[in-house]
């Protein structure tokens, strides 16, 4: 019953770097940005870690990009991950052509399950998982959660949020949408986006750091897969979104109140 | 042709105050690109919802059936791709909701289609259409070309108006050829609330880690200004609030009249999910809290304190 997961991860701006636009609109400021795994798919990771320690299997972490996205399968090494597998390519990276690119990775390693981050931090398309799902024919299940809040016991005993059938060929993913939590369940082979309360991610460890160096890491020619790489959403211009005038600091709740009744009007 | 579809959503038995909104951003589009609305509904029992969609000057098909009932994309993607190609539509669209960013990638890949999310206005010259979109959680806006046939977008219904009334549309029954599922739907908790849906609130009372995991203060607020509960994600990591009340880029975008942020920091990424309010105030201890430079009015001050006064003022004058 042991599963085999297919894990994947992106380079990305650190969400804590100051993003600027460059002033020709024709990109951001690179300079003084850091790089990191995207937050949502660390939480990828820690989830296929958590399927792997309960029921056995691999997981196995698929990156695009160019030689410096090896950083960050690495990370996901040293979390605890088994192997990974880089695609190089250095062309536009958009979520057609990056399903393209894990849909033939897919067919080489024929997965159980595959766990994507819901959205990437730098594009925020919220697009590739569904995509791939399409053009695999297999089911989705997109905002992975879960019920218990990340300080509950479960959550510290590291149990998945995603449940495995007893046979061990579906699996019940629960969803945060609109007006309340949905549960469904997915027969394997499936894709599943995961959300940011579906788990706390771990840290590395030492030993995992270490250890991570010698895992296996193996690179692939995005072009050699045979994947379609034109880019079909192209950026044509970036700008800075307009600045809100704010900073008038009232006294006191009174001249809040009169701030608000008499000049704002919205109370 | 260049037909729009816009994918409309039930929710019990009623359309989505956010489809209106899509179906507002597919009047738009057809009046640039000199195409014909449609619009779509799926689910099981929804013929008096789809009739009410009868009045934008859309075509209204009605997908009605069993194999329908569950909001599965797995299931409706089919039904939209089937529909999508009968009327040659060249443009697809949907709200930013759950269902909207579950749903419309999938079908657009099985339309060949590359997609915009979360777009807030379309941009470019007449039907050379570009999607204006955020990006970074809302740091840089994109215009971005979709350079498929078929394009497919969502849209962030605080950014578009509500459809205009129009010409009367038909109401027509879809084709729904569902496979076999691969995919089984359990249940549906819902969260239920007296308080006004959040993205629709006229008010939103928002609170963070400054409240230390105790809402009360706030929730008198809201419900003496008739709003809706919002947190930033720091409470909802933190177990102090549901789920659903997160604003930010990676929860919900709103865009009341008042946002009231009371023990929030201001951190980008809360920030991007409510800088379109029309009013912001902020009450927080740290008069450096990033919250107070686009806060239209702060309070600088213990919310404890602050929140009953302001409750008090708000009971005394209505």
């Amino acid at each position: 019953m042991a599963l085999k997961i297919m894990v994947t991860v992106k380079r990305v701006e650190d969400p804590e770097s100051k993003i600027r636009v460059k002033p020709d609109g024709s990109g951001i400021v690179t300079d003084g940005v850091n790089y990191k795994m995207n937050p949502f798919d660390e939480i990828g990771v820690e989830e296929g870690l958590r399927l792997k320690e309960a029921h056995g299997g691999e997981v196995l972490v698929v990156s695009i990009g160019g030689e410096k996205s090896a950083t960050e399968i690495r990370a996901a090494l040293a979390m605890g991950a088994d192997r990974g597998v880089l695609v190089r390519h250095d062309g536009p990276l958009d979520p057609v052509v990056v399903s393209n690119i894990l849909a033939k990775v897919y067919e080489l390693e024929k997965p159980d399950l595959v766990l994507l981050g819901k959205q990437s931090i730098d594009d925020d398309q919220n697009q590739a998982g569904q995509y791939l799902a399409a053009r695999l024919g297999l089911p989705q299940g997109t905002f992975a959660s879960k019920t218990e809040s990340l300080e509950s016991e479960a959550e510290q005993k590291k149990v998945p949020g995603l449940k495995l059938s007893s046979d061990g060929k579906r699996l019940v993913v629960v969803r945060e949408i609109d007006g309340g939590v949905e549960t469904i369940d997915l027969s394997l082979p499936a894709v599943v986006t995961v959300d940011l309360r579906l788990n706390k991610p771990r840290f590395a460890s030492l030993p995992g750091i270490m250890k991570a160096k010698k895992k296996e890491l193996k690179e692939l020619q995005a072009a050699a897969l045979g994947a379609d790489l034109t880019p079909r959403v192209v950026v044509k211009l970036l700008a800075s979104p307009p600045a809100r005038k704010g900073g008038l600091k009232v006294a006191d709740v009174e001249e809040l109140w009169k701030k608000l009744h008499e000049e704002a009007k919205v109370v | 042709m260049s037909n729009v579809l816009i994918i409309a959503e039930a929710f019990k038995g009623q359309v989505r105050r956010a489809s209106l909104h899509a179906l507002g951003a597919g009047q738009q589009l057809a009046k640039r690109t000199g195409g014909a609305l449609h619009v779509v509904l799926l689910g099981k029992g929804i013929g008096e919802a789809g009739k009410s969609l009868s009045t934008f000057g859309a075509t209204v098909h009605v997908a009605d059936a069993e194999a329908l009932a569950a909001p599965l994309a797995e299931a409706h993607a089919p039904v939209v791709v089937e529909l999508a190609r009968a009327i040659g539509a060249t443009w697809l669209g949907a709200a930013a909701t759950a269902y909207g960013k579950d749903l419309t990638p999938r079908a657009a890949a099985l339309l060949d289609a590359a997609m915009a999310t979360e777009v807030i206005a379309f941009t470019g010259e007449g039907a050379a259409v570009l999607f204006r979109r955020p990006m970074w959680a809302g740091n840089v806006l994109a215009d971005v070309e979709l350079t498929t046939a078929v394009k497919a977008f969502t849209i962030r219904p605080t950014e578009f108006a509500a459809a205009a009334a129009g010409a009367a549309g038909e109401v027509k029954a879809a084709a729904v050829n569902v496979p076999t599922l691969k995919s089984r739907y359990v249940s549906f908790t819902e969260v239920k609330s007296e308080r006004p849906e959040l993205t629709e609130a006229r008010v939103v009372v928002a609170g963070g880690r400054g409240t230390k995991g105790d809402f009360k203060p706030l929730e008198a607020l809201a419900d003496a200004l008739s709003g809706a509960m919002g947190a930033s994600r720091a409470a909802v990591d933190a177990g102090w609030a549901p789920n659903d009340w997160q604003v930010g880029q990676t929860g919900k975008v709103v865009a009341p009249d008042l946002y009231v942020a009371a023990g929030i920091s201001g951190a980008i990424q809360h920030v991007a999910g409510m800088k379109g309010s029309k009013v912001i105030v902020a009450i927080n201890k740290d008069p450096e809290a990033p919250i107070f430079q686009i806060a239209d009015y702060g309070l600088v001050g213990d919310l404890f304190k602050i929140l009953p006064e302001l409750v008090a003022k708000v009971k005394a004058n209505h």
